[in-house]
């Protein structure tokens, strides 16, 4: 075995694991495994759009025991147009999922508060469906100074 | 956790078709499932999974909770009134609790 663990070898492999991280980035996504197949059961494959969602969280949280969280969604709010559900998601938490917001025409505005709990610094994800099926979606930091897991 | 005490604040009045804001608080330690004691055995979830807001038995705003969600629970939401009538809150615990509580609007 030690024979095979020349210093050649190793730093062809080292080379060849560097290269391949640079090239695989791109074509990730910013999240892990998980996230991203919760997004997927919650958009059935459908590829969210970007807008109309905006989060309304702290850009940088001291205690992440309790994080502000709002979300509103421009929307008619009409019982043919309005927004459905909204999926809360934390990236970097232990469990990706926060909330889901089901809101009805009598919500009459899309806009909701809570608030949560972040073990570190990571983005938030918040993607809303609309009564036609269509999906929007946005994304934002939050730097968290203290975790909120207890561990 | 049969001492959760649910607080809401609704307007006791309002214009026909105005869009009121509605703000809930309910006392819970939504223990996470995540935490360890002091021997190193994890504290079992014990949390609030379910909130809704009915008015008039019609739904307004439902929220599904993960342990995610800060102790203590609290909603910001809107409702749209277009008549008088009953707000009705609900709470689901883990263990099967329900918690409840309601408040009336009027409109003029």
């Amino acid at each position: 075995m030690t024979a095979t663990v020349t210093r050649r070898s190793v730093l062809t492999l080292g080379a060849a694991a560097f290269v391949t991280g640079i090239v695989g980035l791109p074509a990730r996504p910013a999240w892990s495994a998980e996230i991203a197949d919760t997004i997927k059961e919650f958009t059935g494959g459908a590829e969210p759009q970007t807008g109309r969602v905006s989060i309304d969280a702290p850009e940088i949280a001291e205690n992440g025991n309790t994080v502000p969280i709002g979300i509103s969604i421009e929307s008619p709010m009409t019982s043919d147009d309005y927004v459905a559900d909204v999926i809360i998601l934390a990236a970097g938490n232990p469990n990706p999922g926060v909330a889901t917001f089901h809101f009805s025409p009598m919500s009459g505005e899309a806009t909701a508060q809570t608030r949560m709990r972040l073990a570190k610094t990571q983005d938030i994800v918040a993607i809303a469906k609309m009564s036609d099926g269509s999906f929007y979606m946005d994304k934002r930091t939050v730097k968290v100074t203290i975790g909120g897991c207890g561990g | 956790m049969a001492s959760a005490k649910p607080r809401v604040k609704v307007p006791k009045s309002a214009a026909a078709g105005e869009v009121i804001t509605i703000k809930t608080l309910i006392s819970h330690k939504m223990e996470s499932g995540q935490r360890k004691d002091k021997d190193g055995n994890v504290i079992p979830r014990s949390i609030i999974n379910k909130f809704t807001c009915e008015f008039n038995g019609q739904p307004v705003f439902t929220c599904d909770l993960e342990p995610a969600i800060s102790a203590n629970p609290f909603f910001e939401f809107s409702a749209k009134v277009t008549e008088s009538g009953t707000f009705k809150f609900t709470w689901n615990d883990d263990d099967g609790s329900v918690y409840e509580t309601s408040a009336d609007i009027k409109v003029e």
